[in-house]
């Protein structure tokens, strides 16, 4: 950096390049700036609108209470299902499969594709197999797996990379000790690669928190708290959906959004403290 | 004793890394299940070329949308790729050390918002923009473009951003040696060392846009015909699905619902495809 000096005043293409660089990075951050301050100001004042977080919701109170709570049942559904799968699918990849196995060639190219296909494809296919074919209807339990399909990919690879960056030293040592690769994982290899874990899982629930597209048709749009699993429900991503398309609740979608972004701001800031711890085990071991 | 476990365990790892390939096989099997029949009685060729989309008078031509995902995002790559992979380089080679520890996080946190919330705000923003600005509804080829371009803008700013970093220092270098100015050395050494990482968040970005839902229905005005201007509504694939899935009954059009799926999962592929084609190579 110490070379820009010279070279900034006198040629014109360094000056225009400087220009067009800078001039892009701004147009980045004035659109983020906006669309928070934007939907911030517009937000927050309907925060404090009657009923808004009534435990029930009716017509008249149109409450985002129960959303909030279905969020978190299928958020922790959800990773229920996902998270043993892919952290165990990591440490196959990582631990146990050799270099060059046609298998992990297959887990790859299939943990990739997955991780291609579109919320909506996802949506659908939720609906054949479950409400279709199952005949379960709408349901918390559809809605969860569908999701859990969706965030595995995620999990798996934030896990390998986890796992890789756990120096072969700590395996060695290990194993030099008569343990055997069992415990050798559980106990030497996992906990130095917690941080890295954790960091995937929090992003996860980040796609979770945000996800409409896949819920609509597995988990539906009723907006009660579920007593089974077999009850239909709406996250918070839905419930916006829902009072967007019924166009009768503007200053409530305002108010929702507002939740929804401080939830993501929140789940970003945590993973990035997560992973920040992660970053300084790698540098200390 | 312990062998036993050790096994057990192996076997239970091997059998969660296969999940991912067994949700694959039935995600396709079950789509091209529901799919490839209807395809077959509407015929290929009505249905991926016929421009009439009438589901009540028996006609299912996708036609208007396959041409109206594949203009919202050709529309959002002119429009989001430049600026993102500038951003890139911004960050990569331009940024202040202070200032990139504010601007790195905003990047993510624009990655981090739900789509459903882009789509509010086009709504609430861009729609009523457009209508100014322009004219008439304000939904439009356009707007869903620019909507669009915004929401592949973290994906191409961070694939682009760690191809620009992947790049040997000595390259930059060198070209300083040579007597070239920073400036020049990054665009003419740097820029094009990267340059099969940085196609590569492109396509990324393609995929993201072509797949993208409940922002597009937002701000497209989801007619299903074929637009003919920047300026008329437009209806992809995608919303194509989630405005009708709620109240297409049993039978054909329901089926040709999910056939639509299986045309954006077939364009799904070949973008993954050539990406991971680029990622070999690169």
């Amino acid at each position: 950096m110490k070379y820009k000096r010279q070279s900034r005043s006198r040629k014109p293409f360094s000056l225009l390049v400087r220009l067009i660089v800078t001039g892009s990075a701004a147009v980045t951050a004035i659109i983020l700036v906006s669309m928070i301050g934007y939907i911030l100001y517009h937000g927050i004042p309907n925060l404090t609108m009657k009923g808004l977080f009534d435990w029930r919701y009716t017509s008249q109170n149109v409450s985002m209470m129960p959303a909030i709570i279905n969020t978190a049942i299928m958020t922790f559904l959800s990773l229920t299902l996902a998270v043993p799968i892919g952290v165990f699918a990591a440490i196959y990849l990582v631990e146990y499969a050799k270099r060059g196995n046609k298998f992990v060639k297959v887990i790859r190219t299939a943990a990739e594709t997955l991780a291609a296909i579109p919320s909506i494809v996802y949506g659908l296919f939720g609906y054949i197999l479950f409400v279709i074919t199952l005949k379960w209807g709408y349901t918390l339990l559809s809605g969860a797996i569908t999701l859990a399909v969706m965030i595995l990919p995620l999990i798996m690879r934030t896990t390998e990379e986890a796992l890789m960056s756990v120096p072969d030293s700590y395996r060695e040592g290990s194993f030099g000790l008569g343990a055997g690769k069992l415990r050798t994982v559980f106990r030497i290899i996992i906990p130095p690669a917690m941080p890295g874990i954790a960091g995937g899982i929090i992003l996860a629930i980040g796609r979770i928190v945000g996800e409409s597209a896949a819920l609509i048709f597995t988990a539906g749009t009723n907006p009660a708290v579920p007593d089974s699993l077999f009850a239909s429900t709406r996250t918070l991503s839905v419930h916006m959906y829902a009072l967007l398309t019924e166009g009768l609740y503007e200053e409530q979608a305002y108010a929702t959004a507002v939740v929804l972004l401080v939830l993501v701001i929140g789940i970003n800031s945590l993973s990035k403290h997560v992973a920040g711890r992660f970053t300084n085990v790698k540098r200390g071991g | 004793m312990k062998n036993y476990s050790e096994r057990i365990m192996k076997f239970i790892f091997a059998m969660s890394a296969a999940a991912s390939t067994v949700a694959v096989a039935i995600i396709c099997i079950f789509l091209v299940y529901k799919g490839v029949p209807a395809i077959r009685e509407i015929g290929l060729g009505d249905f991926l070329l016929g421009s009439t989309w009438k589901p009540t008078e028996g006609e299912f031509g996708i036609f208007p949308m396959i041409v109206g995902s594949i203009y919202v995002t050709a529309g959002a790559m002119v429009l989001g790729v430049p600026v993102g992979v500038l951003c890139a380089v911004f960050m990569a080679r331009f940024c202040p050390r202070g200032l990139y520890k504010i601007f790195k996080p905003a990047v993510e946190l624009l990655a981090g918002i739900p789509s459903i919330v882009y789509g509010f705000f086009g709504l609430m923003v861009i729609v009523p923009l457009m209508q100014n600005v322009i004219g008439g509804s304000g939904k439009s080829v356009l707007t869903a473009s620019v909507l669009l371009a915004i929401m592949i803008l973290p994906t191409v700013i961070s694939v682009a951003e760690s191809a620009l970093r992947a790049v040997p220092e000595s390259y930059y270098e060198g070209s300083l040696a040579l007597g070239a100015t920073h400036e020049r050395s990054v665009f003419f050494t740097v820029i094009p060392a990267a340059k099969s990482g940085i196609l590569a968040g492109v396509i990324l970005g393609i995929g993201r846009a072509i797949g993208e839902t409940m922002a597009v229905v937002m701000v497209a005005g989801n007619q299903a015909a074929v637009p003919t201007s920047l300026m008329s509504g437009v209806r992809t694939m995608t919303a194509n699905i989630v405005l009708e899935m709620g109240y297409a009954g049993e039978g054909l059009h329901r089926n040709a619902l999910i056939a639509t799926a299986v045309v954006l999962f077939v364009f799904i592929l070949i973008i993954n495809l050539s990406f991971s084609m680029l990622k070999r190579e690169g």
